[in-house]
């Protein structure tokens, strides 16, 4: 069953917690993974992995550079889950 | 800035070891002639035939966050936990330029590993065999660089001077020290953070040293296999952890009032040219060290009253050392009370000549030398004052202590210190 907008944010927000330590309360679709969530590049790559694994959805290399923000990265996931 | 032959002075130590989380305890476990080595608990440990570690006391997890800490290969930790302390140490509040007594442009960083992230690169390789290329950290290659340590401690205290990694197997940490000494005497940084670590207690690294017939197989009694210079002696018994100092121009330390726990007189350098793993068996490498130490910093064999020795518990390189000293020191060598705390804290690799550098300076801070443990019987062919038993109160006055490294490969190392 395909995720809501709501589990996506929520299970977002655990993952950037887990890598970045970041409180889940403070992810939200408006904040940026770099300037606001303390994910660098790298980090992001594990965002985008554990994010695939999470919702069943492919996202490759050459997207990964245009999910900036929380909801960026909410709405591929939605268009694009399995 | 001109001046090419400053003296350097240790201002600042830091350490967490088998023995203790930081320098203090691991000082007070080496007087209290203390074992940091026991059974390695872990499943995978079961097939391997040796089964004992001197694990680190602190897990450094235990300070630093875990975001941070996930993205740091185990030896990068402990650099940094020892770093830390001893940049706090030296009485710095700050890094380097929000703490206004340290300029970052003056300031590098030397930190050495013998292996680097090898429990990182193996794990790694674990991921992608069971689940798959996509899974490999993105930080595999920055945890497992070997001067990923150095790296990680220059980017914490802002040292911008330069940061730099020697690697020469168990004499790194001492060569690290010693680069850091030169930076400092030459003119190229007014402070250094140097010192050597090392992460190593993993399945393969044990299994391959113990194929190589360099371990202990004391499995039966893990605090009594670490045994330098006793007749039974059969091997090294791997440790992990690090030691750092902080080393400064006197000039520098003076005028902003620092404590000064003794001078960084220098080194002395060799190489064995022999053969990769086998040390050169009349001692002519390590005396060639002894002799380019005293050429080099005119420190005279007469103020050396202490050794902290490389000896690591194997039967020809433990008389090796002693005979070379014999070569390059003679008489002189009877007032030297030498100690091997290799025999408490195993062997760090890497990480040993920062742990042993802090145990040094220690000694002559404190005029107060470890003993070694496990010498039961001494072999009568170790020619000289071994402390045994008890830790060893050194003489007043204008003392001179050494700390000897040597390394797969033929690296001898030897670094000298004195009482201000």
């Amino acid at each position: 069953m395909a995720a809501t907008e709501k589990e996506i944010v929520d299970g977002l927000a655990e993952i950037v917690n887990e890598i970045a330590g970041i409180p889940v309360e403070d992810v939200q679709l408006d904040k940026s993974f770099t300037d606001d969530l303390d994910v660098d590049s790298l980090s992001m790559v594990e965002v985008v992995v554990a994010a695939e694994e999470r919702f069943d959805v492919k996202i490759p290399d050459d997207d990964v550079k245009n999910l900036k923000t929380v909801g960026d990265a909410t709405k591929y996931i939605l268009e694009h889950q399995g | 800035m001109n001046s090419t032959n400053r003296t350097v002075v240790v201002t600042g130590i830091g350490a967490t070891t088998p023995l203790g989380g930081d320098a203090a305890s691991t000082w007070e476990g080496l007087l209290a002639g203390r074992s940091g080595i026991s059974l390695i608990e872990e499943d995978w440990a079961a097939e391997l035939p040796v089964r004992i570690a001197g694990r680190i006391a602190v897990e450094p997890t235990e300070t630093i966050p875990r975001p941070q800490a996930r993205k740091l290969d185990r030896s990068a930790q402990f650099a940094l936990v020892a770093a830390d302390e001893a940049w706090k140490d030296a009485g710095f509040t700050a890094k380097a330029g929000e703490d206004t007594a340290v300029d970052p442009d003056r300031l590098g960083a030397v930190i050495a590993s013998g292996i680097g992230g090898v429990t990182t690169l193996l794990d790694q390789y674990d991921v992608l065999k069971e689940k798959g290329v996509r899974r490999v950290s993105p930080h595999t290659v920055p945890m497992l660089m070997p001067n990923s340590p150095a790296a990680n401690v220059g980017i914490t205290l802002n040292a911008r001077a330069g940061v730099h990694t020697p690697v020469s197997a168990c004499a790194s940490g001492a060569e690290a020290i010693g680069y850091a000494i030169e930076m400092i005497r030459t003119g190229r940084a007014d402070i250094v953070v140097a010192g050597g670590t090392e992460a190593a207690i993993h399945p393969l690294p044990i299994a391959a040293f113990g194929n190589m017939m360099a371990m202990s197989k004391n499995n039966d009694d893990p605090q009594g296999a670490s045994r330098p210079y006793d007749r039974d002696r059969n091997g090294f018994v791997l440790g992990e952890g690090a030691g750092v100092v902080v080393l400064e121009s006197e000039e520098h330390a003076k005028a902003r009032g620092a404590r000064i726990y003794a001078e960084a007189v220098g080194q002395g350098i060799s190489a064995d040219a022999h053969h990769i793993t086998q040390p050169e068996p009349s001692g002519n490498g390590i005396a060639a060290a002894l002799q380019h130490l005293v050429d080099n910093t005119g420190l005279k064999p007469a103020e050396i009253v202490h050794i902290n020795a490389h000896a690591t518990s194997t039967p020809q390189g433990d008389v090796g050392e002693i005979k070379a000293l014999r070569q390059a020191f003679g008489d002189d060598v009877d007032h030297m009370a030498i100690a091997s705390t290799k025999s408490m804290t195993g062997h760090l690799l890497g990480g040993a000549g920062g742990v042993e550098t802090v145990a040094t300076v220690l000694a002559l801070y404190h005029r107060m030398a470890p003993p070694t443990i496990n010498v039961e019987n001494l072999d009568p062919e170790v020619d000289a004052d071994i402390i045994r038993g008890e830790p060893r109160p050194l003489p007043e006055g204008t003392i001179a202590a050494l700390n000897d490294s040597f390394g797969f490969g033929g690296h001898n190392v030897v670094l000298a210190f004195r009482t201000v």
